[in-house]
């Protein structure tokens, strides 16, 4: 049979989980330059999807999509090492400042552009925003179903796709018709780790604008290796309305942002002896916090 | 017209907690702005549903009642919520950022162009001016949300579009009856007319859901443990003061990953947001993914063998020391003081 057509749509962050003491400024904000840039983890469960509907299916092909900076590249190097077969990286001025609604307006118009996709697949939310809200707008903007906090696609037969999704409180499988966006959770299985054969192979894989200092032997590797180019496209290279793009297309904006400092203050310590804890409890008792 | 309205979810017939505090939060909303509060339900059985919401001060309630409407699926509930809005035209939308609300959010704001702000830890009303536009909007909704991981918090608007639209986590915002007796109108949404026959492309198939027992949420003492807690006998110690001092037992994501304690036990940024009385912190660093969830809490014990652990920035009392040391010394004096 013919394979599928597999579009994951991938993001890079700031390593936000670990916010360590070196990544701290001393009035107690978060100095974001430190923190390091990661292939934002569920989009890694969703790759893991994607990778496993292509051992399952011959044929079948998955392409990366992210829209950021040049230097997003990285993750898509990182996305080949592992099994993708390539990749797109949407990078324009134009696209600055967008919120969710103008990235997902760029990402479908990019999409579209794309030809014929049978399941594009994202992580259900990135964890410099924790939205949620691209994956299904994307969705909304190609008029194509979803099916959000999946934790397995099951299969993906005859046009039809059949997931299990993971809710707060317990599990749902549904089934749904392709072309389909899917966004899977944390707790879908892991990516599969980095394939030393993939890595010999796209070691040297670069975008444009990551060619622009180098030498002449570096450049005649890429023309004899066309797989070593990653696609970088613009917004030249696909259609859109200027109106929906980047600030101007974005309805919502940001007022203001206050860092969240941290402050200490006076606590009471204690030692772990029965003296210390009796008085603990002395006190909790006496002052109706506990009992 | 210009109403403020409220999406409410519903699950075997009862309308979800998250979705009774924001009609909390929707009803002081449209006080402040002299408007009507709306409730939408959608689903099926849903006679009487109505004595539900209104005692929150809803005064009117749309719902939408047919066998294909429940469960949930994407996209007809979008299809009833776009023209409704089309045709009321409120002026603020509320939803639980559930699974539910942060499907179904994200869908209404792309077919309407309207800002949706995930996950907000305060809602209120209030003026801005563009300064570079010379632009004065009046009563606007700022929706305050932690970004970046909780190391900012963001005040969002949608100075322009129309709903302003919001989702914000169970437990959140607080629940409060208005009044038994308060009285709204019903309206009865006719399906076919704001359904599509393709809306129904996906099926659900198998469905398990269980009733949320653990109620961590509403506990005026929390007995948390982190990933310092060690193991699963240590994590039994936490129960077992919790028991004694009748609280409930809570977890850092850390200690969910690990194993110790259920999802539905999690606070802090991916979990519920708690704010008990007593927080009694075992062995929780205090990285600020939980801390924002626990750092209304009135008091703070720490428990923790780094004496320079983050989470005792937010403690009321410090004790350095090891659980399986501290914990069963504080259950036998609990008991010895309360004889």
């Amino acid at each position: 049979m013919k394979g599928l057509k597999i579009v994951v749509l991938a993001k890079q962050v700031p390593d936000t989980r670990n916010v360590g003491k070196d990544a701290m400024k001393a009035d107690g904000t978060v100095n974001r330059a430190a923190l390091p840039a990661i292939f934002n983890p569920e989009d890694l469960n969703a790759l893991e999807q994607a990778l496993r509907l292509k051992d399952k299916y011959e044929g079948t092909e998955v392409t990366l999509l992210t829209m950021g900076p040049g230097r997003a590249a990285e993750i898509i190097r990182e996305g080949l090492y592992r099994g993708a077969d390539n990749g797109i990286l949407l990078s324009d001025r134009a696209f600055a400042g967008s919120d969710t609604l103008a990235t997902s307006y760029a990402l479908s118009c990019t999409l579209k552009k794309m030809g014929k996709i049978d399941i594009i697949i994202a992580g259900r939310q990135a964890i410099d925003g924790d939205t949620a809200q691209v994956g299904p707008q994307v969705a909304e903007k190609l008029g194509f179903p979803q099916i959000t906090y999946a934790e397995d696609i099951v299969s993906a037969e005859k046009g039809n796709v059949v997931v299990k999704r993971r809710l707060e409180r317990g599990v749902e499988t549904v089934e749904g018709k392709m072309p389909m966006v899917v966004t899977v959770n944390a707790s879908a299985p892991e990516c599969r780790p980095r394939n030393a054969k993939f890595v010999m192979k796209y070691k040297h894989a670069r975008a444009v604008s990551e060619m622009q200092n180098a030498t002449e032997d570096y450049i005649a590797l890429h023309s004899n290796r066309p797989y070593l180019n990653i696609g970088e496209w613009s917004v030249n290279d696909i259609d859109t309305n200027a109106e929906e793009l980047g600030l101007t297309g974005s309805p919502t904006k940001v007022k203001s942002i206050e860092n969240v400092v941290f402050q200490a203050k006076e606590a009471k310590v204690l030692e772990p002896t029965d003296a210390d804890m009796g008085e603990l409890m002395k006190e909790l008792i006496a002052n109706h916090t506990i009992g | 017209m210009n109403n403020v309205f409220v999406y409410c979810e519903i699950e075997e017939g009862q309308v979800a907690d998250v979705s009774l505090e924001l009609l909390t939060k929707g009803r002081k909303l449209a006080d402040d702005l002299k408007c009507e509060l709306e409730a939408i339900v959608i689903g099926h059985e849903l006679k009487g549903v109505e004595k539900q919401v209104m005692p929150f001060g809803v005064d009117k309630v749309w719902i939408a009642d047919d066998k294909r409407l429940y469960p949930y699926t994407t996209l007809p509930h979008t299809s009833i919520l776009v023209k409704l809005f089309e045709e009321e035209k409120p002026q603020i939308a509320l939803m639980g950022a559930t699974s539910i609300g942060r499907d179904l959010g994200p869908r209404v704001s792309s077919a309407l162009h309207s800002g949706l702000t995930a996950d907000c830890t305060s809602l209120v009303i209030g003026d801005h001016e563009d300064k570079k536009n010379k632009k004065e909007y009046k009563d606007l909704l700022y929706q305050i949300r932690p970004a970046f991981g909780g190391n900012i918090v963001a005040t969002i608007i949608n100075p322009d579009c129309r709903p302003q639209m919001a989702t914000v986590r169970e437990g959140v915002m607080k629940k409060e009856i208005v009044s038994d007796a308060y009285k709204g109108k019903v309206k009865n949404i006719d399906v076919e007319k704001y359904v599509k026959p393709e809306d129904f492309v996906i099926k659900v198939i198998e469905r398990h859901m269980e009733k949320s027992k653990v109620n961590i949420k509403n506990a005026g003492i929390i007995v948390a443990g982190g990933y310092g807690v060690g193991s699963k006998a240590n994590f039994d110690l936490l129960t077992e003061l919790a028991e004694v001092i009748g609280g409930e037992v809570g977890a850092s994501r850390a200690a969910v990953d690990a194993g110790f304690a259920s999802h539905e036990r999690q606070i802090g940024q991916t979990g519920v947001t708690v704010r008990p009385k007593l927080y009694i912190a075992c062995g929780i660093s205090g990285q600020i993914q939980h801390t924002a969830g626990m750092e209304e809490s009135a008091m703070v014990i720490a428990i923790n063998t780094d004496k320079n652990a983050p989470i005792n920035a937010f403690a009321d009392y410090v004790i350095t020391g090891d659980i399986a040391e501290v914990l069963p010394k504080m259950i036998k004096q609990y008991k010895e003081n309360t004889k």
